[in-house]
């Protein structure tokens, strides 16, 4: 308990230090605010502007959720049709591939094309971008199951369903669970540069991306920062999500998912 | 009842085994266990006398010869047959109980008949404290006892066991050797019992096989004379150590060959 709490005190100090070398530098280099406002006028744009903060963060928020939660479904689908069998994953692994490869900046305009701009379309951008991880990952966790058990099914002469859901499935949720904790990044990194070009349908409002970009076309850089630092904070929620549920699903049973304090 | 009476528990006539166009695992086996004995099988590594264990399971197919197991082909008696591995092979995000429970679980057996079936194997093998704990909390012996009363749980006529205690200390080794050898007095089951160790072997066995290897091959057999009913007490008896000596020295000779 006390090392953690020293944790948090030492987090804190670096954060304390980041601010005051902030505001040396504004003081040393004159740098005109609206090319970096000080940690002061970051925090009063976020009182003035509290309302549409919020609004732009739940928009953002439900886009990299939604296209997060269609990774882990369609992901677990692609990943239990890989697992069938090597001349599958031979045939298909490489779309997987291209998926994680294709620069998504590049296929936004023929996304903005199909499906409009707005939620849905930043959403999509979310899960191609977040769902190659969680196929990688679980595909691996579903086939790399020790001999020994699969020995131990067919001595009970177990059906291929039994063996997929009761020994190949369970087997592969720590795995499932690693490429969830990298999808998560990617989905809210998906989302906002999804926004930056597909935000929204309506003038001056959307999620976080496109405030962004709308606020540095007006140079309100202070509250640009107050949606950088919005973007962080929605990042890192999502993060500890995953790893709370993480460790609530595994901690009884995988050594990966002890308690915290076994690594003080 | 008696549909199998007179037909040996495991019958291999004349088996080779070979992978691919690799040097013969298994050459030319002839092996009938009786029913109800205790068999062990001892040889230096890549004698096959795991593969000897698969074949029997029906987990390999023999490149020749033929296998009957009360009669059927492997594959066909499989419900007959536990198989106990090397390492315990639980599955770690099932309990003890639920661990115990798979083979019958897998089988479609009642929910009802199943829990009072787990809770007679766990007393049998003294596992009532640890019930819902998970086989990362447990230590190695206690992991092999799970994975025995599991193998039990389907009420095998045939037991194949893997070098089991291999992973143990010696001193929880003899006491599962002990709860084996009690275990089979009380069911009767047929074994199959693979291991590196000469002792444990004489312990256990009616019978011990010993193979040597390139190609894999019978190479000498000793009945153990001693009476049923053995306990740990019996390992400094003359008799026990001259068994003993008797096999040891046979190994020696598969290796010189």
């Amino acid at each position: 308990m006390k090392q953690r709490a020293m944790t948090v005190l030492n987090a804190l100090a670096v954060f304390a230090a980041l601010v005051v070398l902030w505001q040396l530098i504004l003081l040393v280099f004159r740098v005109p605010p609206f090319m970096l406002p000080s940690p002061w006028a970051v925090v009063r744009a976020v009182g003035a502007r509290f309302p549409s903060l919020l609004n732009s963060l739940a928009i953002t928020a439900e886009e990299s959720a939604g296209g997060l939660v269609a990774s882990i479904v369609v992901g677990v689908l692609v990943a239990l049709v890989f697992a069938q069998s090597r001349w599958v994953r031979k045939m298909l692994y490489p779309y997987t591939l291209l998926l994680q490869t294709v620069p998504i900046i590049a296929v936004a305009p023929l996304i903005l094309m199909w499906v409009g701009a707005g939620i849905p379309a930043v959403t999509l951008i979310a899960f191609i971008i977040s769902v190659s991880p969680i196929i990688a990952n679980t595909t691996q966790g579903l086939i790399s199951v020790d001999e020994n058990f699969v020995h131990l099914f067919l001595m009970h002469n177990a059906s291929r369903m039994q063996l997929l859901f009761k020994l190949r499935l369970p087997h592969a949720v720590p795995s499932l669970f690693v490429g969830i904790r990298i999808a998560s990044g990617l989905a809210v990194i998906g989302a906002i540069t999804g926004e930056l070009f597909a935000g929204s349908s309506r003038v001056g409002e959307g999620g976080l991306g496109y405030s962004i970009l709308y606020a540095s076309s007006q140079l309100q850089t202070d509250y640009l920062f107050a949606l950088v630092l919005a973007a962080t904070v929605l990042g890192f929620s999502f993060l500890f999500l995953v790893m709370f549920l993480e460790w609530y699903f595994l901690h009884r049973w995988h050594e990966s998912a002890r308690a915290p304090e076994a690594e003080a | 009842m008696n549909a199998g009476a007179g037909v040996p528990g495991i019958e291999i006539a004349g088996v080779s085994k070979r992978y691919g166009s690799a040097n013969a695992v298994l050459e030319s086996i002839d092996l009938v266990v009786a029913k109800q004995e205790f068999i062990s099988l001892i040889g230096p590594s890549g004698c096959g006398k795991s593969t000897i264990l698969k074949l029997i399971a029906g987990l390999a197919v023999p490149t020749s010869g033929a296998i009957r197991v009360d009669g059927m082909t492997p594959q066909n008696a499989r419900e007959t047959i536990s198989f106990v591995f090397q390492d315990a092979t639980l599955l770690p995000w099932r309990t003890v109980k639920q661990n115990i429970g798979l083979g019958l679980e897998l089988q479609h057996v009642a929910n009802a008949r199943r829990e009072k079936e787990i809770a007679a194997l766990l007393k049998l093998v003294g596992l009532q404290n640890v019930v819902t704990s998970y086989p990362r909390e447990l230590s190695g012996g206690m992991r092999m006892r799970v994975s025995i009363a599991r193998a039990l749980a389907t009420s095998p006529r045939l037991m194949l066991l893997d070098e089991p205690f291999a992973a143990l200390d010696e001193m929880a080794r003899d006491r599962l050797n002990e709860e084996i050898l009690r275990l089979r007095a009380e069911q009767n089951w047929t074994a199959v019992f693979v291991t590196h160790s000469v002792a444990e072997a004489v312990f256990l066995s009616d019978r011990i096989v010993v193979l040597a290897p390139n190609p894999g091959r019978i190479h000498a057999e000793f009945r153990v004379e001693l009476p049923a009913g053995r306990t740990s007490a019996i390992r400094n008896s003359e008799e026990f150590n001259a068994i003993v000596a008797r096999v040891s020295q046979s190994l020696r000779e598969t290796l010189r060959q």
